[in-house]
Parts: C-alpha cells; structure tokens; sequence
C-alpha cells in the first residue's frame, strides 16, 4: 500500500525528480542538475545526496551547487562505476531517485572573521564549490580567501569558466596541474606546494580541504607547517555508503560514520587514522 | 512463585491475548529461538557444552526447563531482521513512482530471554531508535513485545556477562523474569518487571515468594556468576585497542581467521547491513531489498575500485576494535554482552577474550 | 643604487646566514632578467649557476622527441632554482624556460664552488639549505607520480 507522505519524508526512501540539465565537464566528469521545484530539502555546503538509477543502483554524491539558488539539486560526479556510468548516459527529462541531504556540511560559521583557504584536489573542488558561493555571498564576514585547485592536467580542471569569475569576486584563486605540456601557462606542480605562499595570516586562518585521501593528508600536512591550528583544518571523507543514516555500518573509519558524524571531519579526529593502513 | 506446572498456563495465557510465543527449542542439533505453541515445546532436560569452536547439546539428569544457555541465533533477527524488502518501484512513462510497505508489527513475546540478550536488545535500540534517526521497520517491530526473562541457573563454558556488567541477572528489558529452582519442588521465582508483567502475572495461579525462596534465587544467581567460562578485562580497553592498530597479536590471528562471518552472524548486537537495487525481467519493476551484512566481506569497505581493508587482518582488526572500543563512542557503551556466541561457533575457535588479554600482554583469558 | 646584499639577507632561503658569509655570496651574485619564452638554461649545458626567483614564472621541461615538451614543475617568485652546479659532474638535467617575463638573481655556482671548498662551513650552511630544497621537490614529485587524481584515485 502506497503511502507518499510517509514515502518522501523517511530518510531511507528515494524521492524520484527529474533532470533539468546535464553537464558535461570533462571526459569523465559530469554535472547534473535536478528539479526540486517542491522547494527541494535545503541543504548546507559539504553534504551529500544519495541518488538512484532505476534498477542498478545509488551512490553517494555531493551537492556541488548553490544553497541559495531554490528549485534545484545539482552534483558533479565521475563515472567510474556502473550506477555513475548509468548516470552518465541519463538525458534531461530522465527521473533520478533523491534522498538526502545527509551528512555534516563544511562548519563555515567557525571562520567568520578569518581569512580562508579551500585546497581543492580533482573532483574535490564539486564539494567544495557550494562554500565558495557561500563565501562569495557572505564575502565581508571573512578575510582573505584563497582557493588552492590542483587537477591531473589542464584538461581535467573543472568549472574553468566559474574560476575567473570567483577571482572578480574577490577570491585568490590558484591553479596547478601534475602534468602539462608546454602550451600550459600556468603552476605545475602539487596543490600542496601552493600553500606555503598562499596569502593568509596562518594564526587567523581556516582551512576546508577537500580530494583523494593522499593529497588531503599532505595538504594538511603543508597547512600545519605554515602554521595553521589543526583544529581549523576541515577534511572531506569518502567511505563506501549504503544507508547514509548510519545504520548499516560500513562508512566507518575509526569510530566515525562518515554519513552523520562526517563527511566533514576536522583534521585532529581523522590525522592519527589516516596513517594506519587499512583502517 | 510459578509452579512448574504452571508455566504451561502462562505461556497459554500469553497465547490466547494473541502473542506469537517465540522461545527455546531443541532444532537441528541446537537450541535455538523458534517460533513455539507453548511450554510443551520447551527444551526440558535439555544442556549445551559450549566451548572455544564447540557446541553440543547434551541430555540432563534432571528435569530443568532452562538449563542452558544460549544457542546460535538471538532476539536481534525478529527486530532487525535479515532480510526486508524497504520499497519497489513502477517505471512511469519517463518517471517512476516508489511504494512503501506498511511496517509488519507482530506482537511476539520472547519465552526465556536471558540477560546477556537483554542488553543485546537494548545496544541495538540505541543503533536503530537512537542515533537521529529511527528505522522504521525496526521500531514498529519493538512497539509491542513481551518479554518473559530467565535469570541463567548456570553458565557456558563460552560465557562472560559478568565481565561485561550484563548479567546473570536481567535487571531491565521484562515483563517477567523467571529465576528455575528445584530445590524444595520445581518452581519459579518470579520478578515483575512491569504493569504489563504483573497483570499478566495475575491471571496464572502463583503465591507470593517467601524469604526464602528470594534468597534461593539469589543464590542460583551467584553461583552462576561464579562459574563464568571467561572473563575479559574492560579497564581502559577502548584506549587499549586505539592504542594497538599496529600491534603483533592482529598478525597472529589473521592466521587463523578464516573471514567466514560467523561470529557476526551469530552476535546479537552486529548491525551491518547491505542493500541489494533489484529488477525484474522486464526492467520496469525495481525493489531495494536490506539484508544483513558482516565487516568481513571484502565488499564492506570496497571504495574506488578496491577494499579498504583487503586483509583478513585488517578485517579482523575491525570487528574487534569496533565491538569493544570504538562501540563505545559511537554508542555509549560496549558493543559487546558476554553471551560468548563469537567464542563457540568461530569454526577455528577464535576467543576474543584471549585476543584481548593478549593485546594487553598477559597470556589466558579465562 | 641598492647593493644585492639586503636583497639576498631578505630571503627566506639564506635566513640566518652569519654575515660573513652572506657577503661571500653577495660576491657571486647578479641580477639576470628573461622574457617570456627565453631559456634559463639547457639540459646538457654546464650548470655553473644557481637562480633565486624574484618575479615571474619558470617551467622545468623535458622533450621528449617528436613531441611537445612536458613540463615537470614550475617555480615562482621566492623559490630557488637550480642545484646541478653542486652535484658532479655538473650538468644540467633539464631545460628551464621563463613562462612569463621573469627577473631573478643568479649566483655563480664555479666561483661559489671554489669559496665552499676553501670555506667547509659555508658549504656546510649551503648544503643544508639545498637538501631541503631536494627534499621538499622529491615529495612533491612523488605526489606528482602517484596520480592521486588518477580513475582509481
């Protein structure tokens, strides 16, 4: 017996909506937007939905758009699995199942005041752009903000067009690649080796990183040597996820469910972990 | 005080008010929790010899209704079931619509609950009640259950609910709790737990309890927290196992773990589950099925094309720090109650007992 | 005019450096500028020199034959530039071309060579300096070569 009501407010039930609009980014990389013209669940910078292809499954995906922009969900995802490579081939007009938002988002109310720095790694910069249209939004509540994108290669940077306009914004934004060929004007080089030079006072700043575990460990890293608090260092956590509600269990990592007590984690709860294997 | 002849009458009773009486009885070479008519499907006369990858059942000398323990499955399979089916879903032109079942609510009432299980019930309510948000299968099964409890007349070779502070005696989580004594005639301590008990409790022929037979119970009670198979040593462990991610001891039992999940699949407080998206033939009918999981498998922590934890050690590891440490953060308490289930149907005989007295650096564990 | 001996005493890299031997080097130093797209220097050519960058931006490339060249890191202002002028035999292994218009200070590395042979503790205090340099550049190829933004990243 259908009941709608109860249906598309438990947590643990897709809500179908339709996509509005699909994105190619790059290659692999792809945005999707999603209408919510019921108003949609709010949702805050550094959550996550759980969406769902009809019959082959859900993955976890961050909302990669902005929280102020009403009726509609978007995520910038790869297709590297079945259910995104499903994904990927969906059209606008296809339905997607939504449950969501999970998670604990980017605690941006701890840097009021601050200056700001985003370490971005890969696709890590999707989760992060919600802040960055917070940030710009809120632009005087903070100090100087610095974004630091570091991608695979010039082909691979994600929202090339956004980046200038974040700089018109009054964001400094820098950008390097692990590999390019010589028509490549720019930084090459590890993100990491932008922060020692990023323009912020360290004793007042905030830091929010977000990318492959190996990265996020040495940004960290790099932040704390320039001086940095550890404790105002945010990491973005990737776990495999089922429930999202943290019933089913496998998102732990140590004694956090990186569905509700993360993404979003700060760097002192997460830094002992992250050097011991296989945890 | 029930007379033994008596008990048949209450769990009657109980049947009649619409019950699905779910107790002991005697399967397959195991005392397990089944569904039963009454007391008449009772394991009586019945005892386990429980030890380290060892279960048998063995016949008694006397007549004792309760005397055992606890066999291979636990209450946690009637609440968080093993397999549920959470919602379909109907393609609809270019959509789909998604229908969800009514909660099943069956009024059960658990017949010899003991309680090491108890607790069980009551770590696993804090998982699925507590945490922020409830599942909603799980509550509506937990709405209405009666619990009759036994207070053990003996301990397994397996058992530590004293070293876990979880029994022998059930001190919440009844209705009634039934203390067997059989010195002085066969007959029932009984304890009310609750309205629901007493009422109950009223409705069957039963004297009030003499000093006596008060202190009778006591003493089949302590004498049972005498005879623990076990003991585990809880001072500080959670800071111990943070401590030890990278100690010898995991090396060491990763030789013997054969990553089988049994001790999951038999502990009545592991709560991992999976979901399986399913569709049928024709790909327009889709349904999401829960089923329970273990965090043994390989797929538990499988992200980006590879497992976290690859190793049986690593796995291991998990279970282990989780259960007993990390447990106790995410929960407020110990993951685990003692009831020994993990120590006697690991096939290869794995006691975590030792692992842990091990960790600490002391041989033993018993 | 300003002499270079502030410019050099200012950088993070010759930080406490006693004053004696801050005014060796300033003995070996120059201002150098590039426009855009001019070489620093050639992989195969001697390395006699060592470059602190001022402002600008320098690509360290390799090409391959036939094919664009690759560039493996770029330096920028505040970083130093170069070490094969301590290591024999003294070549260097890759080409440096300025990707903008970039003004840097050089530094003799064969005269400086001479001065730390005569000197063991100032090159003793070059060394140090230079090693971590390698080592920061060592862990931020490794990074580079793990791929982390790789499909199985």
């Amino acid at each position: 017996m259908a009941d709608t009501a109860v249906a598309s407010a438990s947590p643990l039930i897709p809500h179908p909506r339709r996509i509005r609009r699909r994105v190619r980014e790059t290659a692999d990389t792809f945005t999707l937007e999603i209408e919510a013209d019921d108003g949609g669940p709010l949702f805050q910078p550094g959550q996550f939905s759980m969406l769902y292809v009809f019959g082959t499954g859900e993955v976890p995906i961050s909302m990669s758009g902005d929280p102020r922009r009403p009726g509609v969900l978007v995520h910038t995802t790869r297709a590297v699995g079945p259910v995104t490579r499903a994904m990927a081939g969906l059209r606008a007009g296809a339905a997607l199942g939504v449950r969501g938002p999970f998670g604990t988002p980017w605690p941006l109310e701890a840097a009021l005041g601050n200056d700001v720095v985003l370490v971005a790694g890969g696709i890590g910069l999707a989760p992060l752009r919600p802040l960055v249209y917070e940030v710009i939004a809120r632009r005087p509540d903070f100090g100087q903000v610095v974004l630091l994108y570091g991608a695979r290669s010039p082909d691979e940077l994600l929202f090339g067009r956004e980046l200038e306009r974040w700089r018109a914004a009054g964001i400094v934004v820098s950008i390097t690649v692990d590999y390019a060929t010589r028509d490549w004007p720019g930084h090459v080089g590890v993100v990491t080796a932008l922060v020692p030079r990023a323009p912020v006072d360290p004793a007042r700043t905030t830091a929010f990183v977000c990318g492959p575990e190996i990265m996020m460990r040495f940004a960290a890293d790099a932040l704390g040597r320039r001086g940095v608090p550890a404790a105002r260092i945010f990491v973005s956590m990737e776990r495999n996820m089922k429930c999202a509600v943290g019933f089913c269990g496998h998102c732990q990592f140590g004694p956090s469910f990186v569905c509700k007590d993360g993404p979003v984690l700060a760097w002192p709860r997460v830094r002992g972990l992250l050097s011991v294997r296989e945890v | 005080m029930l007379p033994r002849a008596s008990l048949a009458r209450l769990l009657d009773v109980l049947r009649d008010d619409g019950w699905t009486l779910v107790g002991p009885t005697v399967r397959d070479g195991a005392i397990v929790y089944k569904e039963i008519e009454g007391a008449a499907d009772l394991p009586v006369g019945w005892t386990e010899e429980q030890e380290a990858g060892t279960y048998r059942l063995r016949r008694r000398e006397d007549d004792a209704v309760f005397g055992y323990n606890v066999g291979p499955n636990s209450w946690k399979e009637r609440f968080f079931v093993p397999r549920l089916r959470q919602w379909q879903a109907t393609r609809d032109g270019a959509g789909f619509h998604v229908d969800v079942d009514e909660p099943a609510a069956p009024r059960i009432a658990l017949i010899g609950a003991r309680s090491c299980d108890l607790h069980a019930i009551a770590i696993q309510d804090r998982v699925f009640l507590d945490g922020g948000c409830s599942d909603p299968d799980y509550a509506a099964r937990r709405r209405d259950v009666f619990v009759v409890a036994v207070n053990c007349g003996q301990a397994a070779g397996t058992c530590f609910c004293v070293s876990m502070g979880t029994g022998p005696r059930a001190s919440r989580g009844f209705d009634l709790a039934l203390t067997e004594l059989r010195d002085g005639g066969h007959r029932f301590h009984v304890e009310v737990g609750t309205a629901q008990g007493a009422a109950l409790l009223a409705r069957v022929a039963c004297e009030p309890a003499t000093r006596a037979d008060a202190d009778a119970a006591d003493a089949v009670v302590a004498g049972t927290a005498a005879a623990m198979g076990r003991t585990l040593d809880t001072a500080g462990i959670k800071e111990l196992l943070y401590a030890s991610y990278d100690h010898p001891r995991w090396d060491d039992v990763a030789a013997r773990c054969l990553t089988c999940a049994n001790c999951t699949l038999v502990c009545p407080t592991c709560f991992c589950a999976t979901v399986e998206d399913v569709t049928d033939v024709t790909g327009d009918h889709a349904e999401r099925w829960r089923r329970w999981d273990s965090c043994f498998t390989l797929d538990h922590s499988y992200i980006h094309g590879g497992s976290v934890r690859a190793s049986g050690r690593s796995r291991y590891r998990q279970w282990l720090v989780h259960k007993l440490g990390t447990w106790i953060d995410q929960f407020g308490s110990s993951g685990c109650v003692g009831c020994g289930r993990c120590i006697t149907w690991c096939p290869v005989g794995i006691d975590l007992t030792q692992e842990v007295a091990a960790i600490r650096g002391r041989a033993g564990g018993t | 005019m300003e002499t270079l001996e502030p410019i050099l005493a200012r950088h993070l890299f010759f930080q406490d450096l006693d004053a004696r031997h801050l005014a060796l080097l300033v003995g070996c130093a120059g201002n150098v500028r590039f426009p855009a797209g001019a070489f620093l220097f050639r992989a195969g050519q001697e390395a006699d020199r060592f470059f602190l960058i001022r402002e600008g931006r320098v690509a360290i490339e390799i090409a391959p034959p036939g094919a664009a060249a690759h560039t493996v890191q770029t330096v920028g202002a505040g970083d130093v530039l170069g070490w094969s002028w301590l290591i024999p035999p003294y070549h260097w292994k890759f080409d440096a071309r300025a990707v903008e218009d970039t003004r840097a200070l050089a530094l003799d590395g064969k005269c400086l060579r001479t001065k730390c042979e005569a000197d063991h503790d100032l090159g003793y205090e070059l060394l140090k300096r230079f090693a971590q340099i390698m080592e920061e550049r060592l862990q931020a190829t490794r990074l580079q070569l793990l791929d982390v933004y790789g499909a199985r990243g």
